[in-house]
């Protein structure tokens, strides 16, 4: 029996309502733990203040350099000492998941049984970078708790400015639409980072994401220093059992409203089923006895709407693979940057298909760790030099799909115009 | 005497997911033809083999305590296979290899208090940061807030009855942890930082702080004959990138530190391209333990955008159709000259056009 509860009429509020609540959990905890009876004492205090109560400071593992982030309290009174004494240290331990977000209960139950040992017992799946957020230990708890959880076969994440643990969706696991094997990229890019995420040593935070297609379920666009996600060069599969199946049910006002009118790139054309045309790119499909979709692929921007709507009766194509994008990020400091395309199409299949991405990734991160400034991300880095710069460092030759479009302003020096088209006519006749 | 020998970490990193997924996941991996949706909360995968799986999706407080975990593991053992994964807004989904399982899987997660659904066109679980229970500079909770508008939402969660999926998000600050999403709440500071200026030499780099500042509004200043920075509070912009680096420039305040809401950020490529969010609402008080003024305005939008939006329209879609002054004037939110962007690049969010709807 832990020691007598702090009243907590703020929080009570937050175990009425249907939804599950942490409140009710962390009492449940409080029950066995004088360390949970204090944390909610310090939150409830939070609540009546509308003020935050914890400070950083420096707690780690033996060997890692990051991976926990410490929080120490800064509710005291005015001899210095703590309101809530025995939640005085609440650090938590950032752990990398596996690909996907996939456990046995078994693995489940052993983490629970780490964390009521050496933590709070309050685990969060999962934080917003991905990792299983361990919360609530003290400082000499840290190591015996990351041991323990090292031996269950995980390991720390990112914190501060290191790669950072990352995410990627469900993917080939259960998802028809998957364009490339996400939790093999996943692993193998970031466990040859390994040295970058235990050892922080970046100007900044560097974040990779993988999505299985452009459905970007990962919001890997808006959010990763480089992006992954999947897409396909050849046509739109198409499946007539399902798409008369998808048509029965759903009708001539739905097909044409929802899946015609709403195609970005007008690629896709409501026909008489006699009237469709053959052709290398064009992909069709009947949808009953007189109508058929007809779409042409080199119009298609992958933009997955179709597909998502009609699921099986549309599908990816079969030569897969993903398009790189490069500098996603929020606000701070110069505004918000989605990520742009530095690599329109990479193949995915095979081992060295991903060593290729793998190189990739080591260029940029270090292009980034010698050339952004302190507290600058990828993406403001690639803003002060320009993509020009960025992609010659890299040796990745500029490509249309990189822009929206091209220059609207005459102010660039032009003397290379002449060789750089030479350039790219030779480059042309070899490929 | 001897230091006591430390354990050398085994540098595993991320680990191989092959060991946790469900037979037929790891069976049909990469050959999955299509899906459906038979009920809210319940997805349909069809292999190429024929093979067919189950998914019952269901919502989670996210921040879990070890009993609520052992109790769904109760359930993954006995209803589910074993299995589980967990989705990006931590729902958490169990897997199962016949139809016949499903109902009294759904049966016991709800008896459990865990809500079934968060899929295809519904209101899924908000993706949240740390807020007062674990970050260093929240200007409030995150976990609160959340529980307090998903009670709201929670007929949402379980039914698909909105023109296409909602995301929401929550952030404590600026920062925006939260992410991007069609709906996001965020706290917006109104008032510049107050220092501490005892604290401040030797709590904070100054140079680095300095450089921080996206306006150039700090500078080093001899305050009370010691070190210290001073802000050019018209120049300030009350952003807060200050406060992580130099913790005695606070700029929480319990009243000042108001809710922002933003609407419209899609990171699909689905129809157009990916968009970021647009403020649309401030001046919201924060005010715990259920933030009532915040669940206002977002079933406000929400409400107008189901009953306005056309299928498939996202909440960036639609308003792509209606235009911006129906937006305002339907969901009766003012809208005032600071919404109007003055940052690098603001031009772009200007009308440079006639397309005026009349």
């Amino acid at each position: 029996m832990a020691k007598q509860m702090y009243p907590t009429p703020m929080l009570d509020a937050l175990e009425t309502g249907p939804w599950p609540s942490f409140v009710t959990g962390l009492k449940r905890l409080a029950k066995d733990k004088d360390y949970v009876v204090d944390l909610l004492g310090q939150l409830e205090h939070s609540y009546t203040t509308r003020k935050g109560y914890w400070k950083g400071g420096t707690v780690g593992v033996f060997g890692y350099g990051g991976g926990v982030i410490p929080r120490f309290t800064e509710a005291k009174d005015e001899a210095g000492k703590p309101l809530f004494p025995a939640a005085a240290e609440f650090h938590t331990l950032r752990v990398m998941p596996p690909a996907g977000m996939h456990y046995n209960t078994d693995v489940l139950r052993k983490m629970a049984d780490i964390w009521e040992k050496h933590g709070s017992g309050l685990i969060a799946f999962h934080g917003q970078s991905g990792d299983i957020m361990f919360q609530g230990a003290t400082t000499e708890n840290v190591q015996p708790a990351f041991d323990a959880i090292n031996e269950l076969g995980f390991d720390l994440g990112g914190a501060g400015p290191a790669v950072r643990t990352s995410m990627s969706c469900v993917g080939a696991a259960r998802c028809e639409q998957s364009c490339y094997d996400e939790g093999t990229a996943h692993r193998t890019v970031i466990n040859s980072f390994l040295d970058d995420i235990h050892r922080p040593s970046l100007p900044y935070k560097f974040k990779f994401k993988f999505s299985g297609c452009p459905n970007d379920c990962m919001n890997s666009i808006q959010r990763a220093d480089m992006a992954v996600i999947g897409t396909w060069r050849d046509n739109i599969r198409t499946d007539e059992a399902l798409a008369r199946k998808w048509f029965d049910k759903h009708g001539m006002n739905e097909l044409v409203n929802d899946v015609v009118a709403r195609c970005p790139t007008k690629a896709i054309q409501l026909k008489e089923a006699k009237a469709v045309r053959a052709g290398e790119s064009v992909s069709t499909v009947a949808v009953s006895d007189t109508h058929a979709l007809e779409i042409e692929n080199r119009d298609c921007v992958r933009c997955m709407h179709c597909i998502n709507v009609m699921t099986g009766a549309l599908a990816p194509g079969k030569d897969k693979g993903a398009t790189i994008l490069v500098g996603g990020k929020r606000t701070l400091k110069i505004g918000d940057l989605m990520g742009t395309v530095v690599v329109p199409f990479m193949k995915l299949e095979t081992e060295e298909d991903r060593e290729k991405l793998v190189e990739l990734g080591h260029q940029i991160v270090d292009f980034f760790a010698e050339n952004a400034l302190e507290h600058e991300r990828t993406g403001e880095m690639i803003e002060r030099i320009g993509i020009v710069n960025f992609l010659d460092a890299l040796g990745i030759d500029v490509d249309p799909n990189m822009v929206a479009q091209p220059r609207t302003n005459p102010y660039v020096r032009m003397d290379g115009w002449d060789e750089e088209v030479a350039k790219m006519a030779a480059k042309k006749k070899v490929a | 005497m001897s230091q006591p020998q430390m354990r050398r970490a085994t540098e595993s990193g991320v680990p191989d997911n092959k060991q946790f997924l469900h037979p037929l996941l790891a069976k049909n991996y990469g050959n999955w033809k299509y899906h459906d949706r038979p009920r809210p909360g319940v997805l349909h995968h069809v292999a190429h083999s024929g093979e067919e799986v189950w998914t019952v999706r269901a919502g989670t407080q996210r921040q879990m305590d070890v009993h609520t975990i052992r109790r769904l593991c109760d359930i993954a053992d006995r209803y589910a296979e074993s299995h589980v994964r967990f989705t990006i807004r931590s729902n958490i989904e169990f897997m199962v290899s016949s139809e016949a399982k499903v109902a009294p899987l759904i049966a016991e997660l709800e008896k459990s208090g865990f809500p079934v659904g968060g899929t295809g066109n519904s209101v899924s679980m908000i993706a949240h940061t740390q807020g007062w229970l674990h970050c260093d500079i929240p200007g409030t909770d995150a976990s609160g807030a959340v529980k307090a508008l998903m009670d709201e939402l929670i007929d949402e969660f379980r039914n698909e009855r909105m023109p296409n999926r909602v995301h929401l998000s929550t952030s404590c600050c600026e920062i925006n942890c939260g992410g991007q999403a069609d709906i996001a709440i965020i706290i917006q500071h109104t008032k510049p930082p107050k220092i501490n200026h005892d604290l401040v030499a030797n709590v904070c780099e100054r140079p680095a702080v300095v450089a921080r500042c996206p306006v150039a509004a700090i500078r080093p200043a001899l305050v009370n004959g010691k070190p210290s920075l001073e802000v050019d509070e018209k120049k300030c912009i009350c952003c807060g990138a200050c406060y992580p680096p130099c913790p005695p420039m606070q700029i929480n305040d319990p009243e000042h530190s108001k809710f922002a809401i933003w609407v419209g950020g899609k990171n699909s490529n689905a129809r157009a391209k990916p968009t970021f969010m647009k403020m649309v609402a401030a001046g919201i008080p924060n005010n715990p333990p259920r933030w009532p003024e915040v669940a206002e305005v977002v079933k406000r939008i929400l409400y107008v955008y189901k009953e306005d939006a056309r299928p498939w329209e996202r909440l960036s879609d639609w308003i792509d159709r209606i235009g911006w002054p129906r937006f305002f004037e339907r969901t009766e939110l003012p809208f005032t000259k600071y919404l109007i962007d003055d940052w690098r690049g603001a031009r772009v969010n200007l009308n440079a056009s006639t397309h005026i709807r009349f």
